[in-house]
């Protein structure tokens, strides 16, 4: 099962990597990560997207827990959240599909944020179901690179 | 005053009650060996060999329970240094390293002897440092003696840029330490514990399984009181083994791949398995879906990650060994409803006593070659198990941790975990750096041996009196026993037979060197080498093809021992 989890570390050198080497080493999937401070410059979170049974998250949020400089772990998936991906799609459009293409961006409520005579790019934001719908629908119009940040995600509520 | 980063690390080792450092020199820490030179502190042992020098420590932090030092140079030495740390990881041995790096400028530069100390060790250290900054060494080595040997002990690797150790600032050694988001959890769960007490009165076949963590957290007098209110059995582990007295009429001696058929039979017919700082490690649990099924499982740990890793646990209890025994105990002895327990367990030992009948551990000291397993039952023996012995790993490794029936925690020093060949007589001459008139001995294969005997030099020099027994079989026992089982006796690249002299050897070392080759000669050989105040090499010449028996395939279950 997928599982999204937060963690907040102390913002120091190295510690990207030690959570990265957690994984390799012991055989757990990164699906996505995003990393950067929070409000406290000291203070980074990183949003893990993992997936494993019940006993392999178990470990993960453990062996993470135990890392020396992590302060925080939480599943996320175990309560009520949000999760936000936000995607930058490039696409190259013939005359005939350009029309049909800023029709679907607008559907997504994505953003044109460059335009080209061949190409346009557009940024789109929201969670998985959507991010894979705007990708099923540009894709035969011709995409030609995208770039996804990973997810990111938050509690609801306190 | 202000004083350099080298004047602050030796202030510091100071102020944290180090008594001795392992190490070697080099360009990267000519200041900070410069200043111990001035200091004439800390007590420096040279070895010869940086994973000799962190296998010493490691084996000076098993024999006394204090945090092991080793102080190596960059690049090369740390890497050499890098078994040492992997196998006292793996052991849960508190050990703190000092690496040389090169100047804070000159890093990521390829410069000359330069590593990646800290990737190289992320991996194999239980939390490592880089000192950019003069004004935060005293500060990280007061955190890393705290993490090496707190929680789970590990080691902890602080790396010294050759600047930092030249740089000067002010310097008060922190008195407390706080680390926010460090804290291990030493006291059991009280609902946990009730849990526990309740299911220890219900068992009739309950097993105590017992291993490292009950001797890092020194718990074996807990732990004696515990099996005995009970009158449970208890096995070890090979990292356990004296922490329960290996001759107490409760103890079944170790379990696992080549533990007793006794043993591993209770273990996977138990009503009740009492993990207690041990593991679940695949050498003890065989093919992990046939493991103990029918047994309830408590499993006390102070590592969190620990539990659940590998079997199913009902009643996990996070905490130190020693102190969730004490509640245990104290529960237990609350209505005085243990009073004539062990009686209630009599049907469980008469079967016990029963798969011990039917396949005892035995050998036989023919009049052909000489018995690796008589040569170590008769060092146990002489030393009626009260030695601290070290050993390698393989074949000797085994028969002793059948044979020598340890009394005393913290005598046994081998490297279960990682399995590190060459770990026996360095870890050896650590115990005897700590202990200098107490018996040491390095049981040690033919193949071990050779891979770190440089640090007979170390022995020699600072008159350190290591008995190193070599089980000479003139070939690499363990490999060449898998090889005769499960490859029809093809015994690809095993043979030894081209070796030093070990006599001459240990005369061109500077010790003084004995061998037996005869069964009338173990004990002449062995009552000349411990009253002899010299470090001595025997030179122990056994029987080419012994087999470790009984022996639990890989992947099998337990209960499917090969027995001959």
């Amino acid at each position: 099962m997928r599982r999204t989890i937060s963690v907040l570390v102390e913002n120091e050198a190295g510690v990207l990597s030690r959570i990265a080497n957690l994984f390799s080493a012991r055989g757990y999937n990164i699906d996505s990560l995003s990393v950067a401070e929070t409000l406290d410059a000291s203070v980074s979170c990183m949003t893990i997207v993992t997936h494993g049974n019940d006993q392999i998250i178990e470990q993960i949020t453990k062996q993470l827990h135990k890392l020396i400089n992590v302060i925080k772990v939480t599943d996320l998936t175990e309560g009520d959240h949000i999760e936000r991906e936000m995607v930058l799609i490039k696409v190259t459009t013939e005359p005939a599909t350009r029309a049909e293409a800023l029709r679907v961006a607008d559907i997504f409520r994505a953003k044109v944020v460059d335009v080209t005579p061949k190409s346009f790019t557009v940024e789109v934001t929201g969670g998985d179901k959507k991010i894979d719908g705007i990708i099923a629908l540009l894709r035969p119009l011709g995409i030609k690179e995208i770039v996804r940040t990973g997810r990111i995600a938050i509690g609801r509520g306190n | 005053m202000k004083l350099t980063g080298s004047k602050i690390f030796v202030e510091s080792l100071r102020a944290e009650g180090v008594e001795v450092v392992f190490g070697y020199p080099g360009g990267a820490v000519l200041h900070l060996y410069d200043e111990i030179y001035r200091s004439k502190s800390p007590r420096h042992i040279l070895c010869r060999h940086e994973q000799g020098g962190v296998h010493m420590a490691d084996g000076y932090a098993k024999a006394t329970g204090k945090p092991g030092v080793a102080l190596v140079t960059s690049g090369p030495a740390l890497t050499n240094a890098i078994t040492g740390l992997a196998t006292a990881y793996m052991d849960s041995i508190p050990l703190v390293v000092f690496s040389g790096q090169v100047p804070t400028h000159l890093i990521g530069n390829d410069a000359f002897q330069e590593a990646d100390n800290l990737g190289l060790t992320r991996s194999c250290t239980k939390h490592n440092f880089l000192v950019r900054d003069v004004k935060d060494l005293a500060y990280t080595i007061k955190q890393a003696f705290h993490i090496a040997t707190t929680g789970r002990p590990g080691p902890v690797l602080v790396d010294l840029p050759k600047d930092v150790t030249a740089a000067t600032c002010e310097f008060t050694y922190p008195q407390s330490i706080k680390m926010k988001y460090y804290n291990p959890t030493m006291q059991g769960h009280p609902g946990q514990i009730k849990k526990a007490v309740a299911a220890l009165l219900e068992a009739r076949k309950p097993v105590l399984y017992i291993g490292g963590g009950v001797i890092n957290a020194n718990a074996a007098p807990e732990m004696t009181e515990l099996a005995e209110l009970m009158g449970a059995p208890v096995t070890p582990t090979l990292m356990g083994l004296g922490g329960f007295p290996g001759d107490h009429p409760l103890s079944l001696g170790m379990l696992g791949m080549h533990g007793r058929y006794a043993t591993n039979m209770a273990v996977n017919s138990c009503d009740l398995l009492v993990a207690i700082g041990a593991r679940f490690d695949d050498r003890v649990t065989g093919k992990l879906d046939e493991f103990s099924m029918n047994s309830k499982k408590i499993h006390i740990d102070i590592d969190p990650t620990s539990i659940r890793k590998n079997v199913h646990v009902e009643i996990p209890i996070v905490g130190d060994s020693k102190v969730v025994i004490q509640q245990m105990l104290d529960a237990m002895k609350s209505g005085g409803k243990f009073k004539g327990h062990p009686s209630k367990l009599k049907p469980w030992w008469n079967q016990i006593r029963e798969w011990q009948d039917q396949h005892p551990l035995t050998y036989e000291q023919g009049p052909g070659d000489l018995s690796a397993m008589y040569v170590i039952d008769k060092i146990y023996e002489m030393t009626r198990g009260e030695a601290i012995v070290a050993t390698d790993v393989g074949q000797h490794q085994m028969w002793t941790a059948q044979m020598y029936h340890f009394k005393n925690p913290r005598c046994n020093l081998t490297s279960g975990g990682l399995g590190t060949m060459g770990y026996g007589y360095p870890a050896a001459v650590g115990a005897q750096t700590a202990y200098p008139d107490k018996l040491v001995l390095a049981v040690v294969g033919d193949g071990g041996f050779v891979m770190t005997m440089q640090e007979v030099i170390t022995a020699v020099e600072n008159n350190l009196n290591v008995k190193a027994c070599i089980i000479n079989n003139r070939n690499l026992g363990m490999v060449r026993q898998w090889q005769q089982y499960f490859y029809d006796r093809r015994y690809s690249f095993i043979d030894l037979s081209v070796a030093p002299d070990f006599v001459k050897l240990a005369e061109a070392f500077g010790c003084v060197g004995l061998r037996a080759s005869k069964a009338e000669e173990v004990v002449p050989v062995l009552e000349k080498a411990f009253s002899t105040p010299r470090p001595v090499i025997m030179d122990f010449q056994v029987a080419y093809e012994e087999n470790v028996m009984p022996m639990v395939p890989s992947g099998a279950p337990l209960s499917k021992m090969l027995l001959v």
